[in-house]
């Protein structure tokens, strides 16, 4: 089923594979019809809270948002490399924290070229910061990430907890990357020498209402967790206020939400977690279980988010949060927010962020033009062992402050 | 291969997106009626190719997500040629223009095979004078090519007092002691 997700043949969705693979395991016997229940019961909640994401990302883009954003950048910078590159940063930390990494890799990459060309300014060092904060900044919130939101479940935290506990190694690997890409890129972002690009850039407005939905519905995450009632009903109030009025004003429509809400991928995500957990059952999580050390001290910590990362980088970072987690729960909330580190941060290392995918691309590239790994595995060595033991320090740090 | 001054003199200009004005206003100072100007710009791979890992690092996600190097590729293609657009108003004169695809140290090396001049800008550290102010790729063409090369500063030349003084020679050591003369 891996292989299928990694493969995707013919273009057919995930869930073609994982939702008969989940039937597979279960009339064999590999998971019970109780357990599996529990675990899409466990993940249906997960599932419901990414979808309203996804749409509402969707939307945001809707109403030009990115868009918006990338004018803004685009008047911020004037002109200077080194500043487009401070105000990308900010941007993409932002919209993966807030919107998910989807939101980054697939909405604002291609608007972030789009501004670096348009100012005539070299695009490497930019779309690197993109690429490798949909990783490493996709720490701070449940919702950044579909591996947070599935520890998150796991780990009983509050959602202003679980925010509060990752600010400080979510503000680590953002500082490492802001440092290793501004050093190795020194020279495309040094401003002397060039001299203005032709043509102005115009007034930029940023659609108001939605920022203010996004704010709230930010709010609504908080709030409705310190109630004890699941942030998702605030994700899906969001997600309605904004398709009303997209449906409203034509902007969007209801075949275009459901597109986004991608149904296929919830099945997947469905399917995987009913097959991981019976492939964790049945012995992977018994060989595992001495390599993972229990406890939240500092070591423990390390050693965690650096096997995490690891596991991710073998296999992809989805399948193994599923594996890990219930690995490290017993050790409570500070071992799964390790996991977290070493599945988000870990994936910079490869270029597709894992070895199953990236083999696969090179059997495929065979015939055709195989993109330079080259520079994606030397920003990785230089960004993820570094990423991964500050913020390894930075949650040691935060649970001493604020208590595990 | 004609000289410079000849009236086949071909000339080859490396437009890039960060040396491109002061690498065309090189090329305007060149006799217009004796030089024939060819401008070239390379397309890098790597930006569409860190949209595309990264996209499919995204494990599961369908369409209505596509993929990002699409948009990316699509742009890039519009950029180039609005650059080689840009870079051509400002010389001011007919030129060929060349669209490359690649490494782009590589593909003006391959290009400047027929030329009789490459005209090309410093891309390192441009605050002093000195092997720093060679980047990566201009040090390749550099040590590559296969014709003269005229190399330029992007911005202002840096003054001859940006080379650090020449360090001090070190003692010399102490002459060993002679041994005692025992007569």
């Amino acid at each position: 089923m891996l292989a299928w997700a990694v493969i995707r043949p013919k273009g057919w969705p995930e869930a073609v594979a994982a939702v008969p693979a989940a039937a597979l395991v279960m009339a064999t016997g590999a998971i019970s019809p109780r357990d599996a229940l529990a675990e899409a019961q466990r993940l249906g909640p997960v599932i419901g809270f990414l979808a309203a994401v996804l749409v509402i990302a969707q939307l945001c883009d809707d109403e030009g948002l990115f868009r918006a954003c990338g004018a803004w950048m685009a008047s911020r910078s004037r002109e200077r490399p080194r500043r487009l590159l401070v105000q990308v940063f900010a941007v993409a930390a932002v919209t993966t924290a807030v919107l998910s990494l989807d939101a980054t890799v697939v909405l604002l990459t291609p608007v972030v070229f789009v501004t670096a060309a348009r100012l005539r300014v070299r695009s490497q060092p930019h779309m690197y910061a993109c690429t490798h904060l949909a990783n490493s900044a996709s720490l701070l919130l449940p919702v950044s990430n579909l591996t947070n939101l599935l520890a998150f479940s796991a780990s009983g935290l509050s959602f202003g907890r679980f925010a509060g506990l990752m600010a400080l190694p979510w503000l680590a690997a953002i500082g490492v990357e802001y440092v290793v890409l501004s050093l190795y890129f020194r020279a495309d972002l040094s401003a002397a020498g060039r001299q203005a690009a032709e043509g102005g850039t115009g007034e930029v407005s940023l659609p108001a209402f939605t920022i203010a939905v996004v704010a709230l519905t930010l709010a609504g995450f908080a709030l409705t967790s310190t109630a004890a009632v699941n942030p998702a009903w605030a994700a899906l109030a969001g997600a309605v206020i904004l398709a009303v009025r997209g449906l409203a004003q034509r902007r969007t429509s209801l075949s275009g939400l459901v597109r986004a809400a991608d149904v296929p991928f919830l099945l997947f995500v469905l399917g995987l977690g009913v097959v991981v957990r019976a492939v964790v059952d049945n012995g992977l999580g018994g060989a595992l279980r001495p390599l993972l050390p229990s406890g939240t001290s500092l070591p423990a910590l390390l050693a965690v988010a650096a096997l995490a990362a690891v596991v991710a980088n073998l296999i992809n970072n989805l399948p193994a949060v599923l594996v890990l987690l219930p690995l490290a729960a017993p050790s409570g909330a500070g071992a799964i927010l390790a996991v977290l580190l070493g599945v988000n941060i870990g994936p910079n290392l490869t270029y597709t962020g894992s070895l199953a995918t990236l083999l696969w691309r090179r059997i495929m590239h065979q015939h055709g033009s195989a993109p330079s790994l080259r520079e994606f595995t030397i920003l990785g060595l230089l960004t993820v062992p570094a990423g991964l033991a500050l913020a390894a320090v930075a949650l040691w740090a935060g649970l001493h402050v604020l208590g595990g | 291969m004609t000289e410079p001054g000849d009236a086949t003199c071909s000339v080859l200009v490396w437009v890039s997106e960060r040396t491109w004005q002061a690498c065309i206003d090189a090329a305007r100072r060149l006799p217009a009626a004796s030089t024939r100007i060819t401008l070239i710009h390379v397309t890098e791979d790597n930006p569409p190719n860190a949209a595309h890992g990264a996209y499919l690092g995204l494990m599961g996600r369908r369409p209505p997500s596509p993929d990002p190097a699409a948009r990316i590729t699509e742009f890039e293609r519009h950029s180039a040629a609005e650059l080689l657009d840009a870079a051509a108003r400002r010389l001011g004169r007919p030129c060929d223009r060349i669209g490359r695809h690649g490494h782009p140290e590589r593909e003006v090396v391959t290009a400047a095979a027929d030329a009789d001049l490459l005209i090309v800008a410093r891309d390192g550290d441009p605050s002093r004078l000195g092997p720093k102010s060679l980047g990566k790729e201009a040090r390749f063409v550099v040590d590559h090519a296969p014709c003269p090369v005229l190399l330029i500063w992007p911005g202002a030349t840096p003054s001859v007092a940006s080379i650090p003084p020449k360090p001090p020679k070190p003692p010399k050591p102490p002459k060993p002691p002679k041994p005692p003369h025992i007569e």
